[in-house]
């Protein structure tokens, strides 16, 4: 079975082209990032990220119109936006819930709002190399399609080498769980992405997405592409 | 399953990477609670290092035709009524094997307190602060440089304690196999909001027993400033069930999280904060870099909801003249953060009032100075 890739981009107005740029170059599911003004879970890249898109306005509803834009422009790919807890308690959590699913969004990742809190608002749940068995499963359980393994213990944003931490935690949620697993933070090359590869059923690539998607949608392409080629080299080992 | 609730306040809203350490951390915190070792160590230090009791002066020519008793934090090792909490979540970290320590400061109080209690126990500690709370409060981060620590600038954002506080919190997740948050106010995801206010709550009891031997009787009113919240946790906890005592906190007017906020989440737990309407934080705006902070405790948005206890606002002006009064009528200098709840006591109608100094003014006469 070939593997997952799931690109995350920042919410702004180029990225329903980025968006559409990432998928040419062989992303299956995009990530979408709602920014918020203190997020807790991300390195520097992405929190500078942030506050570019707050400073050109893209608040809650410039984010879902963003949303149904890049689904046009990608009809058939996985969209996820991917935020934090304070933008739902402010729109009203089913609101927020029902409004992204209208504009086109597959599920989403809300990164402080572990598993266990508001079990109604189904989405992708995170487990991490310090989550215990019991809350490996709990997670399992109340993911919305796939488990997003955190790596590494520490925020988001590329690192020159892998966590050693992966395999045992992808080893754990195996015996756990059935559902998909895709491993994020700290991967950011072709060989990143084949190392994983070996493991895990898909991966997770951010902040240095979103570094080479300022060169604009063809760099952003070319880099996917080079992730795409490094996962199917991968599948053929 | 959430945990820590106040009303609907609380809760723990962090990544998936903490829950972990905050279910050790809230095991070990039951577990201590539950031994007379840990409160007989913590008494021990609390009164022969840290210099408790406080005691509770009656400031006559402050505010004539009252009587207005100051519970006198400002006297601790270290100045402030931090040293308190950082000195019992130092014997907890130690319980829970931790041999790092994290924190962030916004006036600088609640680092030095946790750069005294590594150096006493030696441990190491990094502080994170901002670069504009760097620039106000400098005697502050100079102490914490002596005393061992190391204070990291945090130089984006408002480059005030909420940003210090994002980055204190990173680093925990980071580092959370060894390394145990030491925060400073009862903000937090559970248990932290709890743990500090227990542990402030020593304010509260000495208060309500030495009022009760000063006067005579209960006061009418108790009033505490109130920027995460933590002296004013610690003194309304010893009146709170006084249902005749009024509880009065006072926000700097320029953060207000209680006064003018609203229902959020921040930095791990839900509760009355200054968001814009899509949530995202608002800027807020103090002369004094300890109540300089958008969110508060959730249980004091709790008690606000319920009626229980009351909050007003005072201006950076009134703060000021509070100072300089305080200096001039009793000789004491307090720090800018209960300047506010000065500043609003004098003029309560009520006769007999306590009013918690939780810090003295020396880290602010440089910021008081050049107004």
């Amino acid at each position: 079975m070939s593997k997952t890739l799931v690109i995350y981009l920042m919410s702004g107005r180029q990225t329903p082209e980025l968006a559409a740029a990432a998928v040419a170059g062989g992303a299956d599911i995009v990530e979408l990032g709602f920014p918020f003004s203190d997020p807790l879970a991300d390195g520097p890249v992405i929190r500078r990220a942030a506050e570019r898109a707050l400073a050109e306005g893209m608040r809650t509803r410039a984010c879902l119109e963003c949303l149904e834009r890049t689904r046009e422009l990608a009809p058939e790919t996985p969209l996820v936006p991917m935020t934090y807890a304070s933008l739902l308690e402010a729109y009203g959590w089913q609101r927020f819930d029902a409004d992204v699913r209208a504009a086109g969004g597959t599920s989403m990742i809300v990164a402080d709002l572990p598993a266990g809190e508001r079990p109604e608002l189904a989405r992708v749940q995170l487990v991490a190399p310090t989550s215990t068995d019991e809350r490996i499963r709990l997670a399992g359980e109340l993911t919305d399609g796939w488990l997003y393994l955190v790596t590494l213990t520490g925020t988001t944003g590329a690192r020159g080498e892998l966590s050693p931490a992966l395999p045992g935690l992808v080893e754990r949620a195996r015996r756990l769980t059935n559902v998909p697993l895709y491993a994020g933070f700290g991967i950011s090359t072709p060989d990143h992405a084949r190392t994983v590869a070996e493991v895990a059923d898909g991966i997770v690539v951010g902040s240095r997405a979103l570094e080479v998607a300022e060169e604009g949608p063809g760099s952003l392409q070319r880099y996917v592409a080079s992730l795409r080629a490094a996962l199917d080299a991968a599948l053929v080992v | 399953m959430s945990t820590g609730l106040y009303g609907t306040y609380g809760g723990r809203y962090v990544p998936e990477t903490l829950i972990p350490a905050l279910e050790e951390l809230d095991a070990g915190w039951r577990e201590a609670k539950a031994d007379d070792s840990f409160h007989s160590e913590l008494h021990e230090l609390l009164t022969n290092y840290a210099g408790r009791p406080t005691p509770l002066t009656l400031a006559e020519r402050f505010a004539p035709g009252k009587r207005i008793y100051l519970k006198r934090e400002d006297l601790l090792h270290t100045g402030a009524h931090k040293v308190n909490n950082a000195l019992g979540q130092i014997v907890l970290a130690r319980r829970l094997g931790k041999r790092r320590i994290v924190a962030e400061t916004g006036a600088g109080q609640h680092g030095v307190a946790t750069a005294t209690v590594c150096a006493r126990f030696g441990l190491e500690c990094v502080v994170y602060m901002g670069e504009e709370d760097m620039r106000r409060q400098r005697p502050n981060v100079e102490r914490m440089g002596l005393l061992g620590a190391e204070v990291r600038p945090v130089d984006f954002g408002t480059k005030t304690l909420k940003e210090a506080t994002s980055e204190a919190i990173r680093d925990w997740i980071t580092n959370v196999e060894t390394t145990h948050y030491l925060i400073g106010s009862c903000v937090g995801p559970a248990p932290y909001p709890e743990i500090v206010g227990e542990l402030q709550s020593v304010i509260g009891r000495e208060t309500h027993e030495q009022v009760l031997a000063a006067a005579r009787r209960l006061p009418e009113v108790v009033v505490a400033c109130v920027g995460g919240g933590s002296n004013a946790i610690g003194m309304f906890h010893g009146f709170v069930d006084d249902a005749d005592v009024r509880l009065v906190g006072v926000e700097a007017a320029g953060a207000a999280s209680l006064g003018t906020g609203r229902a959020g989440v921040l930095h791990g737990s839900r509760s009355s904060i200054l968001a814009d309407e899509d949530g995202q934080i608002a800027d807020a705006h103090s002369i004094s870099a300890g109540l300089d902070y958008p969110g508060v405790g959730p249980e004091h948005a709790f008690l606000r909801d319920s009626g229980r206890a009351e909050y007003v606002g005072a201006t950076d002006e009134e703060a000021l003249a509070a100072f300089r009064g305080l200096a001039r009528t009793e000789g004491i200098i307090p720090a800018l953060e209960p300047s506010h709840a000065l500043a609003r006591a004098k003029e309560l109608e009520a006769e007999l009032i306590v009013v918690c100094l939780s810090g003295r003014g020396d880290k602010d006469l440089a910021e008081v100075l050049s107004q």
